[in-house]
């Protein structure tokens, strides 16, 4: 564990963005969340970590309502942000995923210019009042994903036509464009090469100045590296939700600690 | 021997060749299966391939060409005298033909023993009525040059059948040999069954390239001879269509504008009845239906797509029509006839509902699911999804598939004849009866038609012009369709 490079940076705040409570979410008959109770900070990064199949995506994705688009998932229990309840009947899943963006695992770039992919949320939420305005959004959101320089000069050219670690970057452009408060993002990595991976991991870091970021990922140095909450799921359950600096360095339990260790995975 | 016999022979030759390689390789591996270059069966396929397909290839080019030969044998014995002034020396051939035949009818019904039918002369034997006892049916007398022609005719025909047999047997023998005796253990019997497969595939393709080829071809021969007759300029730019037959005299107008405008008026209303509907239903079923509606749905849509076209033109007659013309045209002054361009296109449109929508059903539903998640996790409601990302992302594929439709709707022929008519008419109103390309290269084919007219050959122009149209087409599709795909992936 030598390589991990700990961040010792301070939260930033204390202030609550979205809190979990006994939340329970069922594939069908599988139970795959048992009893999840987790508080995300506004402001800073928190990671999850665990073993594959471990529940930490499907967690993810409940707190911006994506599992609603899955026929056969259920969610149970509570979870607020702002605290307000998000599967209460009033709330509008699409305004939510709105205030909570997403980053996927796959770059997932439209199949439209790069301006266009970039302008898409913010002219579905008719957040720019004229052409000048959506023109700075995406200039700020290219920008704020630096990728601003490596496009500006070929804005129509398809979004699908950059390399991986750049659409990934579009991407990010794309969910920032649209302000969310929230950023949820499932393992954003795991399609690239190190040198777009230290990239994306850069801009993490930028972003939360701005928002509270969620990260699901494999791999432990990249939580170190990024996160200063992490939370470790297995089998379905939260095992330990700490400072990452504690869980890395001083585990309360053992499983935390056999899996950081690399004994189990 | 009869050719169904050959191809026994061949076929069980086959099977016999098939064991005999795979023995031999078994054979010269000493038994041992894992010391062979391939498997065991790729020795008996080789085997019997190496007799089968040469064996059949000059059975069939054998075939094409024995009757040509013959033919052009026993037409150069005819003597001058045998055709008489007003036939011509292929009808006399065909009666040679005839006469042929009927020997052999006879010879297999026992009415006449071989030797007779080789030897009778027009002298001594009523050959027609002959013949006729035993079911053949001649038009004139037998006269002793067609008579002769016919018995060398058959004289030929035999010998030429023994040659064949044998040397397509001999051939298949030779092949087998040639193979068995390469059949060893390090012989890539693999590689060489792997290549004849290739090569079947390759001519599979070339007979289908070919036949487009034959068929423009012979297209572009009676259009040729179309033209010498008929003004081309008249043809594409005249207005009148007006073709008279031959009882009536008189001259024939072909003028080609007001087939076009029917056939791309009725085109049009049918697109635009099947394009909206179509599209919109394979968005219901591809992104908003649950799996157990999509999948009562989807095949009962398709059923339309199995209804042959003439119960639609009963339908468009039966139906559509009289609803029209009673509810709409009449009322507002529109007609008062039931057959228009209305009927024909609703219900044309109507048939073309599920080829847009069964393949735009499937393209849609190719898209991947992550285009979709990416776009709803930016807080986009369903229909802007698919609006904004789903459908452009289609694009292609449902350009694709509307092209599809306007093509069959342009080569339509049964729901216009009985649901807009067959009068060629230039007229807006869409409920006044029109009619299509289709339809007249039907009723100028249908009757008694003598083909070196210009009434007969017209169609030949019509079916060439249809033609050129739908390849325009195909080309477009294939045009917008690269255009996207540059742009989408």
């Amino acid at each position: 564990m030598n390589d991990m490079r700990l961040t010792e940076r301070a939260v930033d705040t204390n202030q609550l963005k979205i809190t979990a409570r006994d939340v329970q979410v069922f594939y069908g008959d599988n139970h795959a969340i048992k009893d999840v109770t987790v508080d995300i900070q506004d402001k800073t990064v928190t990671a999850f970590i665990g073993p594959s199949g471990c529940g930490k995506s499907t967690f993810l994705r409940c707190l911006n309502r994506m599992n609603d688009t899955i026929d056969i998932c259920r969610v149970e229990g509570k979870i607020l942000l702002d605290d307000e309840d998000i599967y209460d009947k009033r709330v509008d899943p699409v305004q939510l995923r709105a205030k909570v963006g997403m980053v996927f695992q796959k770059p997932n770039p439209f199949p439209k210019s790069i301006y266009d992919n970039v302008a898409y949320g913010p002219k579905i939420h008719g957040l720019a009042r004229s052409k000048t305005e959506l023109d700075e959004i995406v200039e700020t959101s290219l920008r704020r994903a630096a990728l601003w320089d490596e496009v500006k000069d070929r804005l129509t050219a398809p979004g699908t036509g950059l390399s991986g670690g750049q659409q990934q970057r579009l991407c990010i452009a794309r969910a920032v464009a649209t302000s969310p408060e929230v950023l949820l993002m499932d393992e954003p990595c795991s399609a690239l090469d190190p040198i777009a991976t230290a990239q994306v991991e850069e801009l993490i870091d930028d972003l939360r100045s701005r928002f509270s970021v969620v990260i699901v990922t494999h791999s432990m140095q990249q939580a170190a590296r990024v996160s200063q909450k992490t939370a470790f799921f297995h089998l379905g359950n939260l095992v330990e939700f700490d400072d990452t600096t504690k869980i890395f360095t001083n585990p309360e339990d053992p499983r935390t600690e056999s899996y950081i260790t690399g004994r189990i995975g | 021997m009869p050719v169904i016999w050959i191809l026994t022979l061949i076929l069980v030759f086959s099977i016999i060749g098939f064991f005999l390689g795979r023995a031999r390789a078994m054979t010269s591996a000493g038994g041992d299966m894992r010391s062979l270059h391939s498997l065991p069966s790729y020795y008996g396929y080789n085997s019997a391939l190496f007799l089968a397909v040469p064996s059949l290839i000059l059975l069939g080019l054998w075939l094409i060409l024995q009757p040509i030969y013959i033919e052009s044998r026993i037409s150069s014995l005819l003597p001058e005298t045998a055709i008489s002034e007003d036939t011509t020396r292929s009808l006399v051939m065909s009666d040679v033909r005839r006469v042929a035949e009927g020997l052999d009818v006879a010879v297999d019904q026992g009415a006449m023993t071989a030797d007779e039918a080789r030897n009778i002369r027009t002298e001594f034997v009523d050959v027609r009525e002959r013949l006729g006892s035993v079911g053949v049916a001649l038009g004139s007398e037998v006269d002793a040059p067609i008579l002769n022609a016919a018995q060398q005719y058959r004289e030929l025909s035999s010998t030429m059948n023994i040659v064949m047999t044998v040397l397509v047997l001999a051939l298949g023998a030779a092949g087998l040999t040639f193979s068995y005796v390469r059949t060893d253990k390090d012989f890539r019997a693999r590689n060489v069954v792997e290549s004849v497969i290739k090569g079947l595939l390759i001519l599979a393709s070339t007979i289908a390239i070919l036949t487009t080829v034959g068929i423009v071809f012979s297209m572009l021969f009676e259009t040729r001879n179309f033209f010498t007759q008929y003004n081309w300029v008249e043809f594409f730019f005249g207005t009148v269509w007006d073709p008279s037959f031959s009882g009536r005299g008189g001259l024939s107008e072909f003028g080609l504008i007001p087939l076009l405008w029917g056939t791309l008026y009725i085109s049009f209303i049918a697109l635009s009845v099947a394009v909206p509907i179509g599209l919109f239903a394979a968005i219901y079923m591809s992104e908003y239906a649950s799996p157990r509606m999509r999948s009562f749905a989807k095949p009962v849509i398709e059923v339309l797509a199995g209804i042959p076209t003439i119960v639609y033109g009963l339908f468009a007659l039966i139906t559509v029509g009289p609803f029209l013309r009673d509810f709409i045209a009449e009322p507002m002054g529109l007609g008062s006839s039931s057959s228009s361009v209305m009927t024909a296109g609703l219900v044309m449109g109507i048939m073309l509902i599920p080829f847009v929508s069964s393949l735009s059903d499937d393209i849609i539903n190719a898209v991947p699911q992550a285009m979709r998640d990416g776009s709803f996790g930016l807080g986009a409601t369903h229909s802007e999804t698919i609006r904004q990302v789903v459908i452009p992302a289609a694009l292609p594929g449902i350009v694709g598939a509307i092209l599809l439709a306007t093509s069959r709707a342009i080569g339509e022929t049964m729901i216009v004849v009985l649901g807009a008519g067959a009068a060629a008419k230039l007229d807006l109103n869409p409920f006044e009866a029109m009619t299509t390309v289709t339809v007249k290269i039907v009723s100028q084919l249908t009757g008694d038609t003598d083909f070196s007219s210009p009434e007969t050959l017209v169609a030949f122009a019509l079916g060439l012009t249809l033609f050129v149209m739908t390849l325009g087409l195909n080309v477009l599709a294939l045009y917008i369709v690269r255009k996207y795909r540059e742009q989408y992936e």
